[in-house]
């Protein structure tokens, strides 16, 4: 872990706001680690910032034991091995698409391995667009073009800062596989910045969580989104993601049944493969609590639970959120107090966690 | 023949005055104009004060000041004599350099708005792809800035040509080494020579007017384009 990974140190007040930025992490330097935060928490300067886009005289970056910037020595932007897409389109537009992905290619470290041309063409689907000029393209396709271009240069670490953000639901959908698919095929460490809790939860392995220019979090995905104390999201959209496999089809009644650590889970079949991961969001709304196995109830999915913690809602004052353990992973149920009370739950009590609903993340 | 020796020989002058002037004013003006796009120093605003001059002196204020600077006793005079190369007053050498200093906002001008067009943004995707900053400015700036560049080198030329005010003060009237085109239809004037004054003037009002229709006519054909492939 200690060769492996991607450290930063940075602390800046932009002059003129009351913006200061003061953060110190290490991320791991592999998969996809999502910088999430609300608008104005200091994401992107961050990211700017790692880049070297934004100079900070004190700060330091290290990236899988490659010293970027420290106290001596300061990197400029174009001598870090890194690729960056920007939030808006950042294609040049006096070339053509194929001229923008030359540029990169030109300039690319050759002694590096890394994706060519035509795999970066067929893994973002851009063998039509090749002879247009960016004027000619739409919002996604632009986008898609930019990813490309930051994956040609063979970077050893991908910077993304909020690349959907300025497309529409349509777009967003659209993008959103070719970004999975860098997940599963590319080696490259990526830190993602997003205010979106789905783009986060489809996309990121880890996550860091930003507010007022502070690290509030920073820690596996999965477990980041079990966690009572975090403000990740308005109190009634709270819920876990698990990560499983499908294991069964029961062409029958249209099911799949996925296991994961801790469990196992009947969903409605999605049409992935047996043996696809898969992720799953399970609203802790869309759990209650029974103290016996429910037998009589149209509730599909019964799993026994250990209570972990219980505490107030902090968005409603009739509500509680009780955090469950089964294996390795977690639930959240939100209930009210009085269920609460008057099922005498307490912490490491064993009880049946009842899921309404569960949802594939995509 | 309407035009005499004299007359050729100074519209020779006079084009090989301009094409001097234009090359050095982009060579001179791109860094300047570069420097006022991006600096946020304080030494912006008098600089660009100081360029922009010329736009509102009259041309007999700058004469009068470069005459007195290229004087024996002068701090130009006193380069020059130290160089060995005598006084630039009344030779082709000073009159460039006034013409220099009389067209730079006409050619750092353009050149500095289309930069500031550009914006931060492609140079920052640049950077993250590589390119040093010689790269950024071959590869990214002068592309993109590249109409500012045609505005910039036509405005240069055009003016320097109808220069006259410094030219008068400063150079004279010296056949074949400082008598230029606008010096030269002044002579005639003064001679009442009219038929020879018309040749000449007549001449530079249509070569004025299809150099700004070249310019403007093909700027307009490229916004069309553009519209016809925009989406």
């Amino acid at each position: 872990m200690a060769e492996d990974s991607i450290k930063f140190s940075f602390s800046l007040a932009l002059p003129g706001t009351s913006f200061s930025l003061d953060v110190e992490a290490a991320l791991p330097g592999r998969g996809i680690s999502a910088i999430f935060g609300a608008s104005g928490s200091g994401k992107t300067t961050l990211l700017r910032c790692i880049a070297g886009l934004q100079r900070v005289s004190n700060g330091r970056v290290s990236v899988n034991d490659q010293v970027w910037q420290n106290g001596e020595r300061y990197w400029p932007t174009h001598r870090r091995p890194l690729g960056y897409v920007f939030q808006e389109a950042s294609l040049f537009t006096h070339l053509s698409v194929e001229g923008n992905l030359a540029y990169a290619i030109k300039r690319a470290d050759s002694g590096v391995s890394g994706i060519d041309l035509a795999e970066a063409v067929s893994l973002l689907g851009l063998s039509p667009l090749l002879k247009q000029r960016p004027a000619q393209l739409s919002g996604g396709e632009r986008q898609r073009v930019a990813i490309a271009r930051a994956l040609l240069i063979r970077p050893r670490l991908l910077l993304m800062d909020e690349p959907l953000a300025s497309l529409d639901e349509a777009r967003k959908q659209e993008i959103l596989p070719y970004l999975e698919r860098l997940r599963h095929e590319l080696a490259v460490p990526m830190l993602y910045v997003s205010h979106s809790r789905d783009e986060v939860a489809r996309l990121a392995d880890h996550l860091l969580m930003l507010d007022a220019g502070r690290v509030v979090a920073n820690g596996p995905l999965v477990e980041s989104f079990s966690r009572i104390d975090l403000p990740l999201t308005p109190g009634d959209q709270r819920g876990v993601v698990l990560e499983g496999r499908v294991a069964e089809r029961d062409s029958e009644w249209h099911l799949t049944r996925v296991i994961f650590d801790g469990g196992m889970l009947w969903i409605r079949d999605s049409g992935d493969e047996l043996g696809a991961m898969v992720r799953l969001h399970v609203h802790a709304g869309d759990v209650s609590i029974a103290l016996t196995p429910q037998r009589d109830s149209s509730i599909l999915n019964s799993l026994q639970a250990r209570v972990s913690a219980i505490t107030p809602d902090s968005s409603q004052a009739a509500l509680c959120l009780v955090k469950l353990e089964l294996g390795a992973s977690h639930l959240l149920a939100r209930i009210t107090r009085r269920s609460a009370q008057q099922l005498g739950l307490e912490k490491s009590q064993l009880v049946w966690a009842q899921i309404k609903s569960v949802a594939i993340v995509r | 023949m309407p035009l005499t020796s004299d007359d050729l020989q100074t519209l020779w002058l006079t084009l090989k005055l301009a094409t001097v002037v234009t090359v050095l004013l982009l060579l001179l003006g791109t860094p300047i104009a570069w420097w006022l796009a991006r600096s946020r120093s304080w030494l912006r605003g008098p600089v660009a004060a100081i360029v922009a001059l010329p736009l509102v002196l009259p041309p007999t204020v700058l004469g009068f000041y470069l005459l007195l600077a290229m004087a024996p006793s002068g701090p130009l005079g006193q380069v020059t004599g130290a160089l060995g190369l005598g006084t630039l007053a009344f030779t082709f050498e000073g009159l460039v350099i006034a013409s220099l200093l009389y067209s730079m906002p006409f050619v750092v001008q353009p050149i500095q708005n289309a930069i500031e067009a550009i914006g931060d943004r492609p140079l920052e995707a640049a950077a993250t792809l590589r390119a040093g900053p010689v790269d950024r400015f071959m590869t990214v700036v002068l592309p993109l800035a590249a109409p500012g560049f045609v505005t910039a080198a036509v405005l240069g030329f055009a003016h320097t040509i109808g220069e006259f005010g410094v030219v008068l003060m400063i150079g004279g009237n010296i056949p074949g080494e400082t008598r230029v085109m606008s010096v030269q239809i002044y002579d005639h004037v003064e001679a009442m020579d009219y038929a020879r004054a018309h040749w000449l003037a007549g001449g530079m009002m249509l070569f004025s007017f299809v150099v700004l229709l070249l310019v403007y006519g093909t700027r307009a054909g490229r916004q069309a384009g553009a519209m016809r492939y925009g989406r």
